[in-house]
Order: C-alpha cells, then sequence, then structure tokens
C-alpha cells in the first residue's frame, strides 16, 4: 500500500518539472505554421483588446451604476446612432482579419510542383505510408508498451506520441500528402507542419509541407475514428537530403531483407518472442493483451478452438481475416514471419499449450497459393 | 394565401416540416451536381463523351500522374497500378493497366472508386474506357489486368502540374447479390 | 378485491394522472424544467466519468469504447434532454403569461410533445445495456461510423432521434401558432417581449432544421439496413455527404440552443438594472440576422474536409459576419445596465456571468472562424472549450437564472438568496476552472473525444476536473434550493423584483392554475 501511494505520487510530482506548461499553439518549422501561428495571435489580441473594452465599459459600470451606491436609473432606451456605430466598428474589424486570414489560406493551397508525394492511408488505429514510385511502404503503429498505457509502468516522455517506424522526409523539399483511409474518417494532424486533413475512404486529400528544421515532430489522429483513436499517433522525423536517402536505401533493403527472412529456420523460441511483440502492437487492441477478447465482438484467444485447433484454419484467418467480422487480413499488413510469429504465440500461450510450431514458410506458402 | 397555408397555422406549419424533410433528402442529389460543378471532392465524371478520335497532343506541356490503388477495409486483395507514375503531355491518349487478383476462396464482385487530387483537376481528367464504369465480378483466386484510358484536358489550369488518380476497391459482393445499389 | 383495488387505483394516481392528462401550459412547463433538471443530472454523471478518466494520463476506470459511449451519450443527453426541453419548458410556462393568452394554443399537443421524451430518452439509455453498448461514435455521428462501423444499438439511436424530433417540431408548432394567434387583444409584434421574440425565432429554426436531422438519421438507418449507399463510396455515396447535411442541421441548432437565452436575459437585465431595455428593435433584427445567418455557415464545421479554396472563403466570411448582430445584442445589454440603477440578485449574477462568458466563447468562436487557424483548432480541446463556453455559462446559465427570476411567481415562494448567491459563486468558479484550462490544451495539441493523453496535457486536465467535480457538485446546491424553496420558501410578493415590468407580473402570486382567461387590457396597463 505504502509503495504504492508512493508511485503516485511520483508520478504525480515527476512530470512537473520534467517539462514545462504548454499553452499555447506551437511557431511550428514551416512557413505556413508560422504565419498560421502569426495569424492565431493577431486575432488572439484583437480578440482580448475587445474584450478589455467591452468588460471594462461594463465593470465600470457595475461599480459606478449601483443601487447601493444610491445611483437614480436613466430612462434612455435607444439611439440609432451608436447602434449603427457599433455595428460598423465591428465589421471593419472583421474585414481587417479577413484580408490576413484569405492570404494565408491561399498560401496553403499552393499547386506548384512536389519533389517528394507520400501517400497517407488511415486504418483503424494505425497509419500507413507509402512513398509513391519508391516501392516503400510501411505501417506506422503506437510504439508505448501497454504497462505504461495501464499504469504499470512509469510512462516516458513521449508517451502516446511515438511510434514503431516514423514518416522520415528530407528538410527544404516540399513534401505532398495524399491522404486517404481504409475504413472510417481519421485525420492526420502535425501541429509543428500546421497541417490536418481528413483521410475520407474512397476519396483522397492533399495538403503539403516543406520543413526547415530536422527534428522528430509528433501529432495524433484528430477525428474520432472508434475504440483506439486516441492511439495512432504521427511521428514525422525530418532529416538532411543525404540521410534521407540512405535511410529510403535502407528501407528498400529491409523490404528485400524481410523477405529472405521468411526462409530462415525459425525455433519455436524465436518465433514466440518475435510473436509477443507483434501481438502486442496488433492484436492486443481487441483480443486483449491476456487473450481474453471481449466477447462477443472480439472472441478470446485463451482457450479459443481455432487456436487450439488445427493449424491451417488459424492461419487462415490471421492471413486473410474475416472482415464481415472486423478481423483485418494482416496477409496485407504484417511480414510472413510477424504472421508465423503471432500464430505460434498464439498457440503456445495462456491456457494455450499445443507446442505447434508455424513457420514463415509455411505462410508464405498459403499466401502464394492463394 | 388560403388561410390553412398561412406559416402561422398547425397545417401551413407541419408542410414546412414536410418540406424540410424532402429537403434534406433533395439535397443528396445537389450535393452531387454541386460536386461536380465545383469538382469537390475529386469526384470525376463518367465515360468522356467527345470525338475521340480527334484528341492528338497537340501541345508540349508534361504534366506528371500518379496512380494510387486502395482496397478498403483491408480486403484479402492485391491490387495494384502496373506504374505509380507517368509523365504526359496533356491531350495525349494514354492506357495504363491495374492488377487485381482475388486472394480469396470465394468469388466477389468489386466496385473501384476513383478521386482525384488537387479537386479542381478532376474535371479535366477525361476517362474514355475505365474498369470503374462497371462492377467487377472475380472468381475465388482469379487474376486480371484492369484497363484505363485517358486523357488530361490541355485546359487543365497552368499552375497544375501533378495530379494524382486514386482507386479505393470496395468489396459489393453482399450489396450485388441483394440487388440493390 | 375489486373494492381494495379500486381504491389503491384511485388514490395515488388522482394526483398522478394529474401529470399525466394534463393540458395546462403551467403543468407541462413544469414537467418539462423537472424532466431537463434530472436529464442535467444523468447527463452530469457522464461528465463526471469522462474527467475521471481523464484526470491523469493512463487508463483508469474505463475501457476507451465505453468512455466514447460516455462522450456521446453525455453529448446527445445534454443538448436533446437538458438544454432544449428546459427551454420548451420556459416557454410553456412564460409564453402564455408574457402574452397574455390563456394557454398554448394546442393544449392537447402540447401533452403529446412532452410525453414523447420520457420515452425516447428511456430508449436512448436502454443501449447503455446493450451487447456491442450504446452509440460510440460521437454526438455528430459521422458516417461511416455511425453505419458500416456502428453497434447494433445504432438503430436505436435512430429511433429515439426521431422521438426527439418529433417533440421538438409539435413544441415548435405549438409556440408558433399560440404567439401568433393568442396575443392579449391590442399588443402587436413589436409589442412582444424579448423572450417570446427569441423563442418566435428559434421555433422556427426548429421547425426548419429538425426535419432535415430526421432526414439524415433516416438515411444513416437505410445505410445500416436497406443497403442504400447515401454514406458510402461503394455504392457512389459520400461519407462527406453527411457532413454536410448534418451540419445544415447541427448549426443552426446551436442557435437554437442559445437564442432564447439570449431573451432570457433581455428580460433579466432591464429588470435589475431598473431601466428599459435599450435598442429592442435593433435586438429583434440581431435575432432575425443571427437565425438567417446560421442557415448559411455550416460548413466551417468542415474545414479539413478538403473543400476548394472558394468554398473555405465563402464559409469563412459568412461566420465571421456572425459576429456582427452577436456584438450588437452584447452592446445593447451593456447599454441596458449603463446608468441603470442596478442590484446583483441571483438572476442578475447568472445574467451578467452569461454576458461575460458568452461573450468570451464567442470571441473564440471568432477565432475558430478564421480557416487557416482552425486547421490548427479543430477537433481539439480549443473547440471543446469554445462550445462548452456557450452553452454552460451561455444556454445553461441563462435557464437557470430564468428560472431564479421567476420561480417566485410560479411558486409563489421566495428562494433563499444567500444560498443563491452560494450556488452562482460556485459554479462561477467551476465552470470557469473546468473550462477556461481546455484552450490551453487545446492549442498545445491535445484532440478531443480522446480517454488517455500525452503527458504535457497533464496539468490542466486535472484542473479542468477538479473544477468539474466542483461544478457537478454545485448543483446539487440547486437542487436543495428548489427543493427548499417550494416546500419552505418565504412567501413572495406579488412583485418580487422591483423592476420587473410586463404581463407574467401583473397575475397573482403564486400564478393561479388559470391565468388570463380574460384577455388583460393593455391600455390599462
Amino acid at each position: 500500500m505504502c509503495r504504492r501511494l508512493h508511485l503516485f505520487c511520483l508520478a504525480l510530482v515527476l512530470p512537473a518539472p520534467l517539462l514545462a506548461l504548454e499553452f499555447n499553439m506551437p511557431t511550428g518549422v514551416t512557413d505556413t505554421s508560422q504565419s498560421v501561428f502569426n495569424l492565431h495571435m493577431t486575432i488572439f489580441y484583437i480578440c482580448l483588446a475587445i474584450a478589455v473594452v467591452v468588460f471594462g465599459v461594463m465593470m465600470w459600470s457595475i461599480y459606478h451604476h449601483r443601487k447601493s451606491r444610491g445611483h437614480e436609473a436613466a430612462q434612455f432606451h435607444g439611439n440609432i446612432l451608436v447602434e449603427v456605430i457599433w455595428t460598423t466598428i465591428p465589421f471593419l474589424i472583421l474585414v481587417a482579419i479577413a484580408i490576413p486570414s484569405t492570404i494565408t489560406l491561399g498560401d496553403l493551397y499552393d499547386a506548384s510542383e512536389s519533389d517528394i508525394d507520400i501517400q497517407v492511408t488511415g486504418h483503424q488505429w494505425k497509419w500507413h505510408y507509402k512513398y509513391i514510385g519508391e516501392d516503400v511502404d510501411f505501417f506506422s503503429v503506437l510504439a508505448t508498451p501497454r504497462e505504461e498505457i495501464e499504469n504499470r509502468k512509469k510512462k516516458n516522455p513521449n508517451y502516446l506520441l511515438e511510434v514503431d517506424n516514423p514518416v522520415v522526409v528530407p528538410v527544404h523539399k516540399k513534401v505532398r500528402f495524399l491522404f486517404t483511409s481504409n475504413d472510417v474518417i481519421h485525420a492526420w494532424w502535425v501541429p509543428d507542419l500546421a497541417i490536418k486533413k481528413d483521410a475520407i475512404p474512397g476519396f483522397i486529400n492533399e495538403s503539403w509541407t516543406r520543413i526547415k528544421e530536422p527534428g522528430v515532430y509528433r501529432g495524433q489522429c484528430a477525428e474520432l475514428c472508434g475504440k483506439h483513436h486516441a492511439f495512432m499517433p504521427i511521428e514525422v522525423k525530418a532529416v538532411s537530403e543525404s540521410e534521407y536517402e540512405t535511410w529510403l536505401a535502407d528501407q528498400k533493403a529491409a523490404q528485400q531483407a524481410a523477405v529472405a527472412a521468411a526462409d530462415k529456420d525459425w525455433s519455436l523460441e524465436e518465433l514466440v518472442n518475435t510473436g509477443a511483440t507483434v501481438y502486442e502492437k496488433n492484436c492486443a487492441a481487441c483480443h486483449q493483451a491476456d487473450g481474453s477478447g471481449m466477447p462477443p465482438t472480439f472472441p478470446a484467444l485463451d482457450g479459443s478452438s481455432i487456436v487450439q485447433g488445427e493449424k491451417l484454419e488459424h492461419m487462415k484467418i490471421v492471413t486473410n481475416g474475416r472482415v464481415e467480422k472486423g478481423m483485418p487480413a494482416f496477409g496485407k499488413q504484417l511480414t510472413a514471419v510477424d504472421i508465423a510469429a503471432v500464430i505460434t504465440f498464439e498457440r503456445n500461450s495462456w491456457g494455450n499449450k499445443t507446442g505447434d510450431r508455424v513457420t514463415p514458410a509455411e505462410i508464405q506458402d498459403l499466401m502464394d497459393k492463394q | 394565401m388560403r388561410h390553412w397555408l398561412k406559416p402561422s397555422s398547425p397545417s401551413g406549419l407541419i408542410l414546412i416540416v414536410v418540406l424540410m424533410f424532402g429537403f434534406g433528402f433533395a439535397l443528396v442529389p445537389l450535393y452531387d451536381v454541386f460536386c461536380e460543378v465545383t469538382g469537390l471532392n475529386g469526384k470525376t465524371k463518367g465515360a468522356y463523351q467527345g470525338d475521340i478520335n480527334a484528341l492528338a497532343a497537340n501541345s508540349d506541356r508534361t504534366i506528371t500522374v500518379q496512380f494510387v490503388a486502395n482496397r478498403n477495409d483491408n480486403l484479402p486483395w492485391g491490387f495494384y497500378p502496373e506504374q505509380e507514375e507517368i509523365k504526359l503531355t496533356v491531350g495525349e491518349r494514354k492506357q495504363i493497366h491495374f492488377s487485381v487478383n482475388n486472394s480469396y476462396n470465394r468469388a466477389v464482385v468489386a466496385q473501384a472508386i476513383p478521386s482525384v487530387s488537387p479537386p479542381q483537376a478532376a474535371d479535366y481528367l477525361n476517362k474514355i474506357e475505365c474498369f470503374c464504369f462497371q462492377r467487377q465480378p472475380l472468381a475465388a483466386g482469379e487474376a486480371k489486368q484492369f484497363p484505363l484510358v485517358f486523357f488530361v484536358d490541355p485546359a487543365l489550369p497552368e499552375e497544375i502540374s501533378k495530379l494524382t488518380l486514386s482507386y479505393t476497391l470496395f468489396d459489393i459482393s453482399e450489396r450485388d447479390a441483394s440487388g440493390v445499389d | 378485491m375489486s373494492a381494495h383495488a379500486e381504491t389503491m387505483h384511485h388514490g395515488p394516481a388522482k394526483g398522478f394522472s394529474r401529470w399525466i392528462l394534463t393540458t395546462n401550459h403551467k403543468d407541462i412547463g413544469t414537467l418539462y424544467l423537472v424532466f431537463s433538471l434530472i436529464m442535467l443530472f444523468i447527463g452530469g454523471t457522464m461528465a463526471f466519468v469522462i474527467r475521471a478518466e481523464l484526470f491523469q494520463p493512463g487508463l483508469q476506470l474505463v475501457m476507451p469504447e465505453f468512455f466514447n459511449q460516455m462522450t456521446t451519450m453525455h453529448g446527445l443527453i445534454m443538448i436533446f434532454g437538458a438544454v432544449m426541453p428546459a427551454f420548451v419548458g420556459l416557454a410553456n410556462w412564460q409564453v402564455p403569461l408574457m402574452i397574455g393568452a390563456p394557454d398554448m394554443a394546442l393544449p392537447r399537443l402540447n401533452n403529446f410533445s412532452f410525453w414523447i421524451l420520457p420515452f425516447a430518452f428511456a430508449m436512448l439509455l436502454s443501449t447503455l445495456f446493450m451487447p456491442g453498448g450504446a452509440p460510440d461514435f460521437g454526438w455528430t455521428f459521422y458516417a461511416p461510423l455511425s453505419t458500416t462501423y456502428a453497434p447494433p444499438s445504432v438503430t436505436f439511436f435512430v429511433f429515439a432521434v426521431h422521438m426527439m424530433g418529433i417533440s421538438s417540431i409539435l413544441g415548435a408548432i405549438n409556440v408558433i401558432v399560440t404567439i401568433f394567434n393568442m396575443r392579449a387583444p391590442g399588443m402587436k409584434m413589436m409589442d412582444l417581449p424579448l423572450f417570446v421574440w427569441s423563442w418566435l425565432i428559434t421555433a422556427f429554426l426548429l421547425i426548419a432544421v429538425m426535419p432535415v436531422l430526421a432526414a439524415v438519421v433516416t438515411m444513416v438507418l437505410m445505410d445500416v439496413h436497406f443497403g442504400t449507399s447515401f454514406f458510402s463510396a461503394a455504392g457512389g455515396g459520400d461519407p462527406v455527404l453527411f457532413q454536410h447535411v448534418f451540419w445544415f442541421f447541427a448549426h443552426p441548432e446551436v442557435y437554437i440552443m442559445v437564442l432564447p437565452a439570449f431573451g432570457v436575459i433581455s428580460e433579466i437585465i432591464p429588470t435589475f438594472a431598473r431601466k428599459p431595455l435599450f435598442g429592442y428593435r435593433a435586438m429583434v433584427l440581431a435575432t432575425v440576422a443571427i437565425a438567417f445567418l446560421s442557415f448559411i455557415v455550416w460548413a466551417h464545421h468542415m474545414f479539413t474536409v478538403g473543400m476548394p479554396l472558394a468554398g473555405e472563403l465563402f464559409f469563412m466570411y459568412t461566420t465571421m459576419l456572425i459576429a456582427v448582430p452577436t456584438g450588437v445584442k452584447v452592446f445593447n445589454w451593456i447599454s441596458t445596465m449603463f446608468k441603470g440603477s442596478m442590484t446583483f440578485e441571483t438572476p442578475m449574477l447568472f445574467a451578467i456571468a452569461f454576458i461575460v462568458l458568452f461573450t468570451i466563447g464567442g470571441l473564440s468562436g471568432l477565432m475558430l472562424a478564421i480557416a487557416p487557424a482552425d486547421f490548427q483548432y479543430h477537433d481539439t480541446y480549443f473547440v471543446v472549450a469554445h462550445f462548452h463556453y456557450v452553452l454552460v455559462p451561455g444556454s445553461v446559465f441563462g435557464i437557470i437564472a430564468a428560472v431564479y427570476y421567476w420561480l417566485p411567481k410560479w411558486s409563489g415562494k421566495m428562494y433563499d438568496e444567500k444560498l443563491g448567491q452560494w450556488h452562482f459563486w460556485l459554479s462561477f468558479i467551476g465552470v470557469n476552472l473546468t473550462f477556461f484550462p481546455m484552450h490551453f490544451v487545446g492549442l498545445a495539441g491535445m484532440p478531443r473525444r480522446i480517454p488517455d493523453y500525452a503527458l504535457q496535457f497533464a496539468d490542466f486536465n486535472m484542473l479542468t476536473s477538479l473544477g468539474a467535480f466542483l461544478f457537478g457538485t454545485t448543483q446539487l446546491l440547486f437542487v436543495y434550493i428548489l427543493i427548499k424553496t417550494v416546500r419552505s420558501g418565504k412567501k413572495a410578493e406579488q412583485l418580487p423584483w422591483e423592476g420587473a415590468r410586463g404581463l407574467e407580473w401583473s397575475v397573482p402570486t403564486p400564478a393561479p392554475y388559470h391565468t388570463f382567461t380574460t384577455p388583460p387590457d393593455l391600455e390599462r396597463k
């Protein structure tokens, strides 16, 4: 008890000195984000000035024109001139606000040729990035461990804002993002880039950025997209052009290596260990970390007749999914190694003790046959 | 005005309610018209109705067209363009293919939904032949090449030099079987 | 046995059937207000759950799917169950009294439109116990989250919304017909009290947009059950279409929830300033202008869906224009106070807080109208702060002010002024503590509708939660004050407020069951 209380207090106190209180919009790292920030501050100051004048008059009146101070009520009840004045002045203020807003908005719609095009696809509940014309694509999934979310471990400073594979872009290049969705509407939002755009199933939207400084810029899905809406962050890593080229080459190599890894002979232990990580990232959200699921929507895997039954049936479900029941086809999302590992993990975890080993080669074989 | 039509009588008010309920539904076709006019949402038009033979690449203005293929709902299908990016001159007639394979163990009916970005370019992308015009039945395990023949109207606004045509493949087997559209 | 059952049945049923069968505008007004108070506490309990989960980062109390059900139900219940019925209740009590009518024009319809509501909300609340849970797609129910990906309870949600819509439409028809046909002889439209004017305009908004809501939920129902594709790209539909139809309803809906409060404030300020309302004609025109503009601004809720530049500009400009008539209203209220002889009883305190805090909400609304900046604000806690500022210290404070203001006339008893002042100050502190920090976390990047958040938002969220607990508990004091007033309040005077004018104060205190059975003589007054 004492220890838990101590931990609780620690959790309360520790982050405070680490994190300066943030209470304004970030200035961001692009020209557009900076002009959006300036626009925001301009309007804010105008609103503040209006509030000071309006509330000032009101407070002054409340202080002076009160019955307890013996003030007698005047009986005037209208004046056309003042009505006209206080209709006109706000209108002119609005025009003054509208001009810079229109200019900034026009800049955001700039359609000049881009250097790099990245397709961003929202999935329940992860992002998929595809570098058009480059043969590089990957999923980007929340990297925060479940222990932190469930308060069993101290939260790291990037809690809920970290992913396994950040989207990497070069600085000073015009990057064009194309947004679409695989299921419901999501919204891709990175405050430092001042981009927020809806990803809509069946349609594409676009937006662009030209980042000025290398760094890691974090964001989140902004449109309610179901259960794990809070758990699909965005991490943009801006690097120099040469670093970007190296990264791109590495990615291409890695995707080829993944195909090669399927040929290696994997031991049961290796598969279970890899599978545990894959499970946490891709399966635990619905089937739960302890395999208990959330019946009736998400069946339990612990003690499941499919998991304990015929290997092939289990492989087919994970690879092809059960779309009508909300189970995605992981054959299109994960490598053969990952699928083999996670199936092996499921067949040898919790109460399931089949001792079965599913190899990447078996998965590759299944996918090739289809 | 007849007395029961006055907006101060219950019957007149109920009439307004009924009309507004109808207006809610009327927004559906109105929206389509609106999209067509403004190119909102990057909706493309149907098949090109003009004279195909009159088309000639009469300009040296080169633009980039990108192709994006998506499968909705993680369907276990392969679906990809043979090229992700091509360069062509405006007015030039071009044919490309999309490969699709149905790795389902059952027959499916697919429908491809096009979308163009930037949306103001949608009006200038003319499709002469497209697999998206019809629903596409695929037998279990069947692989197919989907053709697309198109050209970009030379009137494409000067500032647009790159446009993206996206197709999202939806499984409409159930809808197709029940006979509703 | 039959004799016994007969007595058992007739005894308590007599008192009870008064409420079930009543066609009296005062009884129905009371029913609406009590119903709304109950809904306020149910919706408030859900807000409690939300704020308790958000007290600290990490998942503590509820699972994310239940959290989504809570945010959805909180929104639906507060909008359709608490705020709207409360205003209909006020209209029922006050419109006949203020225009010198003996009752509402369509009394039986009036009874029916109230009694739909308990069934509608029983149905909506029952979804919490269904397999798959209650609606979890937000009160805005964007497709396809509310169609293809919805829990089975979406069907019940649709029927419940239909019932609420019918109730509102019938209530609105009743208000319009009453105001047009039942005014005391000699009372011209431009003699109407502002509360009545605001309600008339609100009622027209209601009959114009509630049918559109009915249409959009019907389309959702058809997409879910009948294989249509209004909102699914697969069949040639478009999810963005949903948002256009929905916001065509929902933006005027925002004004439906605040115009009657404007009316209440326009009654209270002159009374306690002992000075006639400044610029009556301008106030009426401003209200009409707001109502008109509310139909052409809807897509400012959709700046991020990818509209063409011209569309963004159009909706940005029209939205900014709303600031003009709204500003006129605020300036007129302040001019009414200016050079008055003010006292600060509880209704006045709530009214002043309304003006200040609603204006803050209005100014953040102006910021949200700026499309390029909205790309940063959209769907963050900044928006949550904005609309709670216009709805809680706006609409809800307006309702509370109205209740304190007219309660002496309704009940014949005076509330405890000291407790009223406590209620005000605790609410005022609570509401600001709850909603002001939301501006900061929103600007710093916290999206709305999330059960867990990054660490840099922790401090302000804790503050917000504490404020919410304070504000919520304070409302128990409100219930206590109401019960105490009705049971053992001091007898109220015929004219409880020195500066009050208007027909409603000319009837005896408490207002008898039947008033103005003969029309008042306006000349003598």
